[in-house]
């Protein structure tokens, strides 16, 4: 009763391609936008704004990104976090050094991380399965070691530059709230996007060429353009994110943000939250980023007197205990356990 | 030239210790179909272990211990992790190891401790002279550990009734179910195998850099190790071994210097993504044919 999908008539060949065809869809997206935009600045505080909200959806980003190379067109992937660090120090170099707006920035940072997925990505028209998902770390080290070494980019080993301060068109962007409402505004604006184009023609060839590459090639979808599309589109929304995170949340580009652990934590949101789902990747992005924090203040409000390595070691121990939990409970994601509510949410409260 | 060779071969004798890292991934892959991304884990955990074990054991004791350890966390395993997931995509099994991968880190170190340990089992890591090249005694040792591995496993695979089984379950879990192959049984021996490989490289890495959690990254050399052999090959993991090894050493001491160095921690993937170019499924894996 809750949740009905009858009395949804499609008189128009607008309303049959709408991206919510229901009503409840729209009007859900709709309060969940709303407070998201006028509420939530206005409650929560900045530690919960800087430190919790801003990194789930720049994170949220990033997996939906992933989720395009992996779930979608079943690309794995285990070196992402690079593409991430790519549009970090693009984003900022841009910025930073030459002076782009803000926002023409972080999308340029993006643009380079696409073009140097896309090579990244070539390996992935001869190699399958694991075979290429280990030709992947290729690009965590290589981008890793090349950004370290050459100087013009960071100016030295540790590879750490500085973000100046925030401006748009001369506003100051400081506070928690400006910095949420800007990675708010990509993120909106990016997912919006990412929907679409996974429910257009691109998104179906990605799709085929999951489910079988060979069989999508003879039906006439070129693996040359749509494999590399793929990486291209997942590299650019992971150097977005990377930007993003840089300017909002760390406030320095280190190459140490972006090692291999990210790559991997990137992967557990989408098979967490659920491969090829745009809805999933904010549902594993949440649990992922918002798991160790708990894990983090459970364990400190527990026993305050645990040494920090101990501490370190039971979050690593709850983690992977949890991500073994939730594959064996859910297998296919957060986004199915929604997808079964939504079932059970059909017909209660009533039997049939 | 001396010098060109003495670099080469100690390439090749640290690319056997990569090839026993990379023969525990091979030997789960070939006989469950499992991506073990757990692999440089139980490896830290096995020399953790046996640091551990150590404090209050005899050598030989202490190794049987976490033998008996190691079988016992292959049986754990299976109960916990893979029974529940049997049938489910392969990509559901690999992320599952990589869950186990932190669970496995947690424990050892919460333990046996976070801090760096020395790991001393009576051979020394001193390069000795042979004809004017540098060979050190540990590494003869892993060639050697190695080489016996070697031909157990493949006399293991190819002829035993066991091994016929496990590469039976590779192919299909379910067909291997119909026709009566114990499923829960071949896993239990995998992972209990794959452990005591995990043990001999825990044992030749830890003595060489010292047991702590740095020691899990090594299976982050020895994986284009993996594919440049094969994912399922166990000749393949130790050639791809010796031939990652020197060529790796040579490109840092020959090509290193003109690019800034550090060039090591990925030049062993360069290799693998060339060969892998002209063929797919690296040196020795199983090709793979695909039809409509």
């Amino acid at each position: 009763m809750i949740y009905r999908e009858c009395g949804v008539f499609k008189a128009t060949y607008q309303e049959d391609m709408a991206i919510f065809p229901i009503p409840l869809d729209r009007w859900g997206v709709m309060v969940i936008l709303s407070m998201a935009f006028f509420v939530i600045p206005f409650l929560a505080s900045d530690y919960w704004l800087s430190s919790i909200l801003i990194p789930f959806l720049v994170y949220s980003l990033a997996a939906l990104g992933l989720n395009f190379l992996t779930g979608y067109a079943g690309q794995l992937s285990i070196g992402h976090a690079a593409f991430m660090a790519v549009g970090a120090y693009t984003s900022l170099i841009l910025y930073g050094r030459y002076e782009v707006p803000l926002f023409l920035s972080l999308l340029g940072g993006g643009l380079v991380a696409a073009a140097v997925g896309a090579v990244f990505g070539i390996p992935s028209l001869r190699i399958k399965g694991f075979y290429l998902a280990v030709s992947t770390l290729a690009a965590q080290f290589i981008i890793e070691w090349g950004l370290t070494h050459w100087k013009w980019v960071s100016g030295g080993v540790f590879g750490t530059v500085d973000t100046p301060p925030m401006k748009i068109f001369g506003w100051p962007i400081d506070t928690p709230a400006k910095k949420y409402y800007l990675v708010l505004c990509f993120v909106v604006g990016l997912t919006l996007f990412g929907k679409n184009l996974v429910r257009g023609q691109v998104g179906r060839a990605w799709m085929a060429i999951r489910d079988m590459d060979v069989a999508a090639e003879i039906i006439g979808i070129s693996l040359f353009r749509n494999k590399l599309l793929a990486f291209a589109v997942s590299s650019f929304y992971a150097g977005v994110a990377g930007g993003l995170i840089t300017f909002t949340y760390y406030g320095a580009a280190n190459i140490e943000a972006f090692n291999l652990m990210l790559s991997f934590h990137l992967l557990g949101m989408i098979i967490i939250g659920g491969m090829g789902s745009v809805l999933g990747s904010f549902f594993g992005g949440g649990f992922i980023t918002l798991l160790p924090i708990f894990i983090n203040q459970f364990a400190r409000s527990l026993g305050a007197a645990l040494r920090s390595d101990l501490l370190a070691c039971i979050e690593l121990i709850i983690f992977g205990g949890l991500i073994i939990f939730f594959l064996i409970v859910e297998p296919y994601g957060l986004a199915r356990l929604w997808q079964t509510l939504k079932d059970k949410l059909r017909l209660w409260p009533f039997p049939y | 030239m001396t010098f060109a060779i003495e670099v080469a071969i100690g390439g090749l004798l640290v690319g056997i210790m990569y090839s026993l890292v990379a023969l525990g991934f091979a030997l789960i892959y070939k006989s469950s179909g499992i991506f073990n991304f757990a692999q440089g884990d139980m490896t830290l955990f096995s020399a953790l272990a046996l640091v551990g074990a150590l404090t209050f054991l005899p050598l030989w004791l202490a190794i049987l211990a976490v033998l008996v350890t190691m079988i016992g966390l292959a049986i754990a395993i299976e109960v916990l992790v893979l029974r529940p997931l049997v049938a489910r995509p392969p990509l559901t099994l690999f992320m599952a190891t990589i869950g186990l991968g932190f669970l496995l880190e947690g424990i050892g170190q919460a333990i046996w401790g976070t801090d760096p340990k020395g790991l001393d089992i009576g051979i020394s890591d001193i390069p000795f002279k042979v004809r004017g090249l540098m060979i050190s005694q540990l590494d003869l040792l892993g060639a050697v550990l190695s080489g016996g591995l070697f031909l157990g496993l493949v006399w293991f695979f190819q002829k035993s009734r066991t091994g016929r089984a496990l590469r039976a379950v590779s192919d299909d879990h379910e067909a291997a179910l119909s026709v009566g192959i114990p499923l829960g049984k071949a896993w239990v021996i995998t992972w209990a195998i794959s452990g005591v490989v995990a043990l001999v490289a825990g044992v030749m890495w830890g003595t060489r850099l010292g047991v702590q959690f740095s020691l899990s990254l090594i299976a982050l050399k020895a994986l284009p190790v993996l594919i440049l052999g094969g994912i399922d090959s166990i000749p393949g993991a130790i050639i791809a071994g010796l031939v990652v090894g020197a060529s790796e050493n040579l490109a840092e001491v020959f090509l290193g210097p003109y690019v800034g160095g550090g060039i090591q921690t990925f030049f062993p993937y360069l290799l693998a993504l060339l060969v892998l170019w002209f063929k797919p499924y690296g040196m020795f894996g199983r090709e793979i044919i695909e039809r409509v």
